[in-house]
């Protein structure tokens, strides 16, 4: 299942960092950040709740880009 | 501008002065006591501007340390500008933050306004629907409208959704589409795509698709999506910027400690103090983020302007992939040629054109082929099928029929024989239709496909751009197919293929291709799904309205025109060297800036250069990816 959010973030380089925070996180198959549309479309592994590991991929993102923003 | 840049722009102004004002308060020429010689008191001024641009920066580097992300650029700026304080190089240290967030400002400015122009470009969105309703129209989200609801459309306003005109005439403006200029005119029962502006007169349509179906809600998801497929380039930057960094640190890390140490050993002054200060330029210069931002910059732009000459491009890695094309693999019917038979040429005959068309297109009044209708569209006239008696459908040979009593035989050469009437070979190209009339040889009737006006010069256009290689696949006779292509000038043609033939055709051709040397098949789309799927790039055009062709193409030419081939070509090679020029320009001028920091001869100004300076440049130049209009064609 793939899902589009809307995020906030300001450079290119920390929208990298999140692409890459993102896909490590558990539950999350592929994601890919497209900084100019400001949008992260998740694939999530079969079987996993996109809510709850939306929350994970937000609190890892936050944890390499401080001033990013994910809208749930 | 939005608040935060607001904000951040205040805080620039703001230090700035403050800059300034001391820099000219603690001047040595004013020498006003305290203020011109006492290192401390100058600190603890230099500090208030310092803290005014900074001190988010020194957070969230604070922030960072503590989630265990020290190589980021804010960590970067921190351990630089409060290095140089250290050093007492106070004024270098201030400066160094101030530009950098300008840098930061720059930046941010420019990719939202380019953020907005794309979207500008694409502006075709409706915001409403007139629903027809008992007492006039009310207008409505085009999201609710249903399929088979009326809506009126004024002149000035765009088509929401795909339907039918059931009423009125118009002439409707497709540029937003398919970027061509020449409007078209509708009436009722013709097709409209959304996304068209209504020029002239009201119209109703019926919907036959939802909002969410319509050709606008699949192209502007389509472009927005685009940018989310990385081309090798971007994936080279990210790649890149994950070992550039960290290795300059590690670089200024050695600049600092090796030498002063090496120097110690040889018995000479360390001078900790200069190295330090070279080690600090080093970190200053670390940042990718000019590349990080241009390279997608340009590919968003490029995208963004090829949308507008009506090419929709479905991913970075296909606009990159497009620029390094040296093989392209056409299909004949409807890409090359209109794909709807036209009679070019009637022969040996003694009658008039009208009279033996009329004999002709009557015969063939029942037949749905398309050869009988392309005669019965060159009568142009109405039919009356009262004349026609006795009509019979010879598989694979043609039609006998009785018009106006006079008995009429039309078909190819085995159907003369079966009527015993000699007949005369045809030289020209296409399919002949042999015509006997009471059993008497009448002439023959050439009907071929007609190339498109545009086919022949677009394919000596591509040459000019170096494709080389064209291959023209085809399932109609060799005769043809060699005649069209000689006509074009295609150097390679395979004829008489199945469906399933083209598919082995093209992994056949894909064998020569290889890393840099990229194979694209150009198709109309409908029945080349498998083809365009497997080729390096798959090239569907005259989409417009073909969901088909949009799902299986990587690129889609909104219309059918195949000089759009060589303007995609041409946007896509604007786009590629314009990210080479980043890439170039950025490396080249950051290692440039390294090499003379760690001899000395560069300062900490001209770090701010190599990292603000290269960043401004190299955003100026991709928005120029934007401007697709005077690319040749």
């Amino acid at each position: 299942m793939k899902k589009t959010y809307k995020i906030d973030v300001d450079c290119a380089n920390c929208a990298n960092k999140m692409e890459e925070a993102a896909k490590k996180t558990a539950g999350v198959k592929d994601a890919t950040v497209n900084f100019m549309m400001l949008k992260m479309i998740v694939e999530f592994e079969e079987g996993a709740d996109p809510k709850a590991v939306m929350q994970d991929v937000l609190d890892n993102c936050k944890k390499v880009e401080d001033d990013c923003e994910i809208f749930l | 501008m939005t608040k935060k840049q607001k904000k951040v722009l205040a805080r620039i102004i703001i230090s700035a002065l403050l800059l300034v004002v001391i820099g000219i308060i603690t001047s040595e020429k004013l020498s006003i006591p305290y203020l011109s010689d006492n290192r401390i008191v100058g600190l603890i001024l230099y500090i208030i501007p310092y803290l005014v641009i900074g001190y988010d920066i020194l957070k969230k580097a604070f922030k960072g340390i503590k989630n265990k992300q020290v190589f980021d650029e804010n960590f970067l700026m921190a351990v630089a500008t409060i290095g140089a304080m250290v050093l007492g190089e106070y004024r270098e240290g201030v400066a160094v933050m101030l530009f950098y967030q300008i840098g930061e400002l720059f930046q941010s400015y420019a990719v939202g306004k380019s953020r907005r122009n794309i979207s500008e470009l694409m502006d075709i969105r409706p915001d409403y629907a007139n629903v027809l309703g008992e007492n006039g129209t009310e207008q409505v989200d085009p999201d609710e409208v249903e399929i088979g609801t009326v809506i009126e459309v004024s002149p000035g306003e765009k088509i929401p959704i795909d339907g039918i005109v059931v009423d009125g005439t118009a002439s409707v403006n497709t540029s937003a589409l398919t970027g061509e200029s020449i409007p078209k005119t509708v009436t009722a029962g013709d097709e409209v795509i959304s996304g068209c502006i209504n020029m002239t007169g009201v119209l109703r349509i019926k919907t036959t698709k939802e909002f969410g179906e319509s050709t606008v809600s699949k192209i502007l998801d389509l472009v927005e999506n685009a940018s989310s497929k990385k081309s090798r380039s971007e994936n080279f930057i990210s790649r890149f910027a994950h070992y550039y960094t960290p290795a300059v640190c590690y670089g200024a890390l050695a600049l600092a400690l090796l030498p002063p140490i090496v120097r110690m050993i040889m018995g000479l002054t360390p001078d900790f103090g200069d190295w330090i200060y070279r080690a600090l330029t080093f970190l200053v210069i670390s940042c990718p983020c000019a590349l990080v931002i241009s390279i997608p910059l340009t590919f968003f732009a490029g995208i963004g302007g090829a949308s507008k000459a009506g090419v929709l491009v479905k991913g970075s890695n296909y606009l990159e992939a497009l620029a390094g094309v040296k093989h392209i693999v056409f299909d004949k019917t409807g890409t090359l040629t209109k794909g709807n038979f036209e009679v070019t040429g009637i022969h040996h005959s003694e009658m008039e054109r009208d009279e033996i068309l009329d004999l002709v297109a009557h015969a063939e009044s029942f037949s749905n082929h398309p050869i009988g209708k392309s005669v019965q569209e060159a009568y142009g006239k109405e039919l009356d099928k009262s004349r026609v008696t006795d009509v019979e459908e010879i598989s694979g040979k043609g039609i006998t029929a009785k018009v106006d009593g006079k008995k009429v035989a039309v078909g190819n050469s085995k159907m003369m024989e079966l009527n015993f009437v000699p007949y005369k070979d045809c030289h020209s190209v296409g399919t002949i239709l042999h015509i006997a009339i009471d059993d008497e040889y009448a002439g023959h009737i050439v009907i071929s496909d007609v190339l498109k006006d545009n086919s022949k010069d677009a394919i000596k256009r591509l040459k000019k751009l170096g494709v080389d290689h064209t291959v023209m696949l085809t399932g109609d006779s060799k005769k043809v197919a060699e005649h069209v292509a000689g006509e074009l000038g295609i150097s390679e043609v395979n004829s008489e293929l199945l469906p399933g033939d083209k598919v082995s055709k093209v992994e056949e051709l894909l064998e020569l291709t290889n890393d840099r040397e990229k194979l694209a098949f150009v198709g109309d789309g409908i029945n080349d799904a498998p083809v365009l799927s497997r080729a390096d790039v798959g090239i569907a055009m005259g989409a417009l309205g073909s969901d088909a062709a949009i799902e299986a193409a990587d690129i889609v030419l909104m219309d059918d025109d195949p000089l759009k081939i060589v303007k995609a070509i041409g946007i896509s090679k604007k786009c590629m060297r314009i990210v080479y020029e980043n890439i170039y320009f950025a490396i080249g001028v950051k290692i440039i800036c390294l090499i003379l920091g760690a001899l000395g001869i560069a300062n900490m100004w001209l770090a701010i250069f190599a990292d603000v300076g290269v960043m401004v440049i190299a955003v100026l130049n991709a928005i120029r990816a934007l401007m697709v209009k005077r690319i040749a064609v």
